[in-house]
Parts: C-alpha cells; sequence; structure tokens
C-alpha cells in the first residue's frame, strides 16, 4: 500500500470513475437515495479499497485488517460500490439496494453484509464507534488502523464534538477521521445551516491534528493519510474538501442533489457523461 | 408462605432486616467480571460512585474509560467495543441512559447487534430526593419495545450481582436496571437464579390471586402477600426478574391457577411489567388484572418510603388491588 507512481493513481481514477458509474446505476435501480455524496468522495473511496487498507475481501472478518467505519450511513452507495468492485460481493449485486431481501440496506447494516462495521445513518454517532474499535485495538496491542469517515453536515450533533473531545483525551493515535467537506447538506449550504467554520481551528483546540487536502485529488489524500500515520499521541482528522456530485456536471455543487437519485434520463446523462469522460476526471 | 425451596431471606419480615441498594450488587457483579474475564470493560459517563464503578476501576484502571458527561459518546464508544470482542457495561443513570441516549443504544447498540449491556441506575421513585428529573419510571417501556435486547430488573442487591454477572456472560445487549436506596434483601446467595425465568417467591394452598411483581417492589408484594394471608386470603407471588424475554409459559402456569393477576413495578404501569403482561394474556388467557405503578404522572422529591405510600405502590395498595381483582373474577 501507499506505493505510487503515476500508473497507479490512472488506475484509482478509472476506480473512482467505475464507482461513480455504478454510484448512478444502482440510485436509478434503486428509485431513492442519496447521488451527491457519493459522487464526491468516489476518489476517497478508491483511495481506501484499491490502496490505503490493508484488508482481504474474501475474508471480511479477518481480526489483524483495518477497519473503515462509515458515519455518515446515507453516502453508503460509493461504499457498497467500491466494495463490489473490490471483490466483497458480485457487482451484479448493486441492482439490489434498497430493494425488499437485499443485503444492501439504504442505509449500512453491518449484519447484513460482511465486510460493514458498523450500522449507520443516523449522524454523529461514527466517530464514537470507531473510538470504541481504536480501544479495543489498543487493548489488544494490534497495529491495524482506525479510519472513520463522517460529514461536515453531521458536525452539528453534539455527539461528534463529545467524541472528538474523547479521542483528544485518549490520544488515539491509531484513529484517522475523514472528514467529507462538501458544504451541503440537505436544507442547504452548510454555512448557511449552520457555520462549521473555522473547522481546522476547532480541532486543533480539541488536541486532534489537523491536515487540510484536495479530497478529489487522490495522490494528496493517500499522502494526508500517509501523513497521519505518521504522527505519533493524537488522533488526526483529513478535511478533505469534495465537490458534491463530481463527476456529473448538472449535479456538481447543487445541494437539491444531496437526498434523491437520478430519473431515467438523467441516469443516461449522468453515465454518458462519465463514459466519455473515461478515467479523466482526475485531479486538477 | 415463602417457597422454602428457594432459600429466600428468613429474616425478610424483622423489623432489622437487611437493606442494601441494588446497584451494590452491580458494583460486585462487574468487579467479579473483571477477575474472570479480561474482556470486560467498563464505562460511565460522570458516574462512577454512584453507580458503584469504583472497585472495578480501581482494580481495572486500563479497562475502564470515563466518558465525562456524554451518554450519547458512551453508548456508540461501547457499540464500538462490543463489536471487537469486547464486554462493555455502560453505567449511568436509566433517564440518561438508556433515556437521552435511545436512539443511539437503538442504532449502535442492538439494531448493530453489540455486545454491550447497559447499566441503568437511579430506577423508579425510590431515587427519591433528587426528583423526577432523576427518577426512571419509563425506562422498562423503552427498552422493552426493541428486538433482541433482553431486559432485566434485580429484586435485590444479591439478585443484582447474580444479574449482572449473567449479563457478563450472556451474548448480545441487556439492559439492566437499578436503584439508588436501600431496599430488603429478599433472597439469599443459595436462591437459585435462572435470570430469565419467573420463580414464585410466595406459595400457597388455593390461591385467589397472582402477584407478579418486578424490582424491589416485591418486598412490598410479599409483605401484601402476608398480611392477606393473616386475613384469610391467599395469592402467589412471582418474581419476574426478566421482562423481555418474559416467562410466558410460567406466567400462564400462574395465573391459570387463580384467574386474576395484580402486576407492581416502581415504574409507569404504561409498557412495564403490567403492559408486557397484559400484552401477553390478552393473547393467551385473558383475566382480570390490577396495576400497582406510577399512575400516568410524574413523582417528586422526596423520602422513598413517603413516595412509596404516596404514590400507592406500598402493601396496602397491593392489597387494596387483590382484593378489588378478585371480585372482578
Amino acid at each position: 500500500m501507499f506505493e505510487l507512481n503515476d500508473k497507479k493513481i490512472v488506475d484509482l481514477e478509472e476506480k473512482a470513475n467505475k464507482i461513480r458509474e455504478l454510484i448512478i446505476s444502482s440510485l436509478l435501480e434503486a428509485g431513492s437515495g442519496h447521488s451527491a455524496g457519493p459522487l464526491g468522495m468516489a476518489d476517497i473511496f478508491s483511495a481506501f479499497y484499491f490502496n490505503i487498507l490493508n484488508h482481504d475481501p474474501k475474508n471480511p472478518g479477518w481480526e489483524d485488517r483495518d477497519r473503515l467505519v462509515l458515519s455518515n450511513g446515507h453516502i453508503c452507495p460509493v461504499r457498497y460500490a467500491a466494495m463490489a468492485l473490490a471483490g466483497y460481493f458480485p457487482v451484479e449485486e448493486l441492482k439490489t439496494l434498497r430493494k425488499i431481501d437485499s443485503r444492501l440496506q439504504g442505509h449500512p447494516h453491518r449484519t447484513s453484509l460482511p465486510g460493514l462495521e458498523t450500522t449507520s445513518g443516523p449522524l454523529g454517532e461514527g466517530l464514537s464507534q470507531a473510538i470504541g474499535i481504536a480501544l479495543a485495538a489498543r487493548l489488544d496491542k494490534k497495529k491495524h488502523r482506525i479510519y472513520c469517515i463522517a460529514s461536515d453536515g453531521e458536525h452539528e450533533e453534539g455527539n461528534t464534538w463529545e467524541a472528538a473531545m474523547f479521542a483528544g483525551k485518549e490520544r488515539l493515535d491509531n484513529l484517522t477521521l475523514v472528514i467529507d467537506r462538501n458544504n451541503i447538506q440537505i436544507d442547504g449550504f452548510t454555512e448557511d445551516v449552520m457555520p462549521l467554520e473555522p473547522l481546522k481551528a476547532k480541532y486543533e483546540s480539541f488536541n486532534w491534528n489537523v491536515i487540510e487536502v484536495d479530497g478529489n485529488n487522490i495522490r494528496s489524500f493517500i499522502d494526508a493519510v500517509s501523513q497521519a500515520r505518521s504522527v505519533h499521541e493524537k488522533p488526526t482528522v483529513i478535511i478533505a474538501n469534495t465537490i458534491p456530485g463530481k463527476g456529473v456536471d448538472f449535479m456538481e455543487n447543487d445541494y437539491t442533489w444531496h437526498g434523491k437519485p437520478p430519473n431515467k434520463e438523467e441516469a443516461d446523462k449522468a453515465l454518458k457523461e462519465l463514459r466519455t469522460l473515461g478515467g479523466k476526471i482526475r485531479t486538477e | 408462605m415463602l417457597n422454602s425451596y428457594l432459600h429466600l431471606n428468613s429474616k425478610l419480615f424483622d423489623k432489622d432486616a437487611e437493606q442494601k441498594p441494588t446497584r451494590d450488587g452491580y458494583g460486585e457483579g462487574i468487579a467479579r467480571l473483571g477477575l474472570t474475564n479480561p474482556d470486560v470493560v467498563v464505562l460511565t459517563a460522570d458516574l462512577s460512585e454512584s453507580t458503584r464503578c469504583e472497585e472495578f476501576a480501581r482494580k481495572f484502571p486500563e479497562r475502564f474509560f470515563e466518558c465525562g458527561v456524554a451518554e450519547q459518546n458512551m453508548a456508540a464508544i461501547a457499540a464500538g467495543l462490543g463489536v471487537s470482542g469486547k464486554i462493555p457495561f455502560i453505567s449511568s443513570y436509566a433517564t440518561f441512559s438508556p433515556g437521552k441516549n435511545w436512539e443511539t443504544i437503538r442504532t449502535t447498540i442492538v439494531y448493530n447487534k453489540s455486545n454491550v449491556k447497559i447499566a441503568g441506575h437511579h430506577s423508579g421513585i425510590v431515587t427519591g430526593p433528587d426528583g423526577a428529573t432523576h427518577q426512571a419510571t419509563e425506562d422498562i417501556a423503552i427498552t422493552r419495545a426493541w428486538p433482541d435486547i433482553k431486559v432485566i430488573i434485580p429484586c435485590d442487591w444479591i439478585e443484582a450481582k447474580k444479574a449482572t454477572i449473567y449479563a457478563g456472560e450472556t451474548e448480545g445487549p441487556v439492559y439492566l436496571r437499578f436503584t439508588r436506596d436501600k431496599t430488603p434483601t429478599i433472597t439469599t446467595d443459595k436462591t437459585p437464579y435462572d435470570g430469565l425465568k419467573i420463580q414464585t417467591f410466595w406459595v400457597s394452598e388455593n390461591p385467589a390471586a397472582t402477584i407478579f411483581a418486578t424490582g424491589h417492589l416485591l418486598y412490598y408484594a410479599l409483605l401484601a402477600a402476608k398480611n392477606l394471608s393473616e386475613k384469610g386470603i391467599e395469592v402467589l407471588v412471582a418474581n419476574v426478574s426478566s421482562i423481555k424475554p418474559l416467562d410466558g409459559e410460567k406466567a400462564l402456569e400462574l395465573v391459570e391457577k387463580t384467574g386474576a393477576a395484580v402486576t407492581v413495578e416502581d415504574h409507569q404501569v404504561i409498557g412495564g411489567l403490567g403492559g408486557a403482561l397484559s400484552e401477553f394474556f390478552a393473547k393467551t388467557k385473558p383475566v382480570p388484572m390490577e396495576f400497582i405503578g406510577l399512575q400516568d404522572t410524574f413523582a417528586e422529591s422526596g423520602a422513598a418510603i413517603e413516595l412509596i405510600k404516596k404514590y400507592q405502590m406500598d402493601e396496602v395498595a397491593i392489597e387494596k388491588a387483590v382484593k378489588k381483582v378478585i371480585k372482578r373474577k
């Protein structure tokens, strides 16, 4: 992991693009769900599943695996797509998203699908769960890393800050939080709904190591994760600035795409755009 | 008479009978588990002394986590520990946990099937002088509505210790309910314990009604049975220590003998033991029922014994309810 050359980066970008296509097609099939967040996070999920994580899709319960906790469970279409591509389950199964008898619940349910670390959806709870997993690793003297992905909007939940205080107190250096800073939430732009800035200063004051990065730049993101591993006695937060809806022109930066799926026509347009661009949605 | 097979406290009705809070049994139980199982961890939200975590914390400091006044965080951290092979006990007052953090527990512990034990302290009006803000009187209702959880309410400190150890040794989420105030010691170390079974603590020939009691009020139910027996009215008294799962087979057997039931709990009469049993009997054997408990109101500050009398949960109220339910047969 972390061995990066240009070829590898191109490969990760192509994977991210494929993840985006799968997000669009599974959301179209589901008829409900969230579009903007998953698209914006495709690069980061590609980086995790195809470079950063020490994991084994054929043995999802492997006790020494790195843990990836998804706090903002509503962006699960991106996780499901990445997991399918990584070999956790057949890509075909993505068509069952949100449908009866499916393992792919509308919000992720740990015991439904091997490879999920937690059950999530209600916001503000993921970081706390990741902390519990990190404490267990510390007690067991395990070396694996614990990553938690959270949204910016869910920082309005008090629980997030309870967790931030606790991780700072416990100096959990095996824990890295990634904030999807896409500036949108259901009711609008985060800074209109409830201003979050200065986010970096907030975390610094809670005794965290803070890194800010372009979350749609795979190389920068992996570098940030790598940096986090070298910091001791502090948890690290990577504030990943992302473009919601990234890769689909008419969805980008439009908060109305936070919580709805594309219809047939929109999906066709989106897929055409993604396929035409191929792996070219890369790092600007 | 007290069921002789159960080795109950023979001095129960004496003036100087032992009294201890059930939270003491919790403290001893977790300390014992700490010794026998290295995976047991304890978390509190700034209530380590009053929820009796101190012995565990002193003996196993690396397995004790002080979360500060943050019950949601405590619950979800425990959920993470629980899916990582640990057996976390979260200790707070029941109004806050599982009260304030109800949804966190629902999502991250219960639905997530994390092996967490929720210890709800200061339950019932016997929390006393702190007032209704700190008297948990809806916690049974809000926990037993969840699938896949056990809801266990010990009747005294000895049973509390056994229940705590049982919870630590059983897989899956458990809610344990404890009290702050001293309550009579009903059982002994020799009393057989099966956390999920109903036990008949008061037996009689030709009983006219069955009293189902849970938690510390079981003492008043037994006292009422004794007083009624002296007046020629015989009853059965059952200790329902597990509300969920409910030992339906035994409940049915006990109510078939009498054709009438009185439920007794230091909790709202809505949604607790009375609710659980009436749901069950409605489907199996509808009988006249009376409900002792908080009658859809909040209580107030006061000494525990004053509150038990004022809110009609003492032996006098129970005797009245028994007579009433017999008339309704």
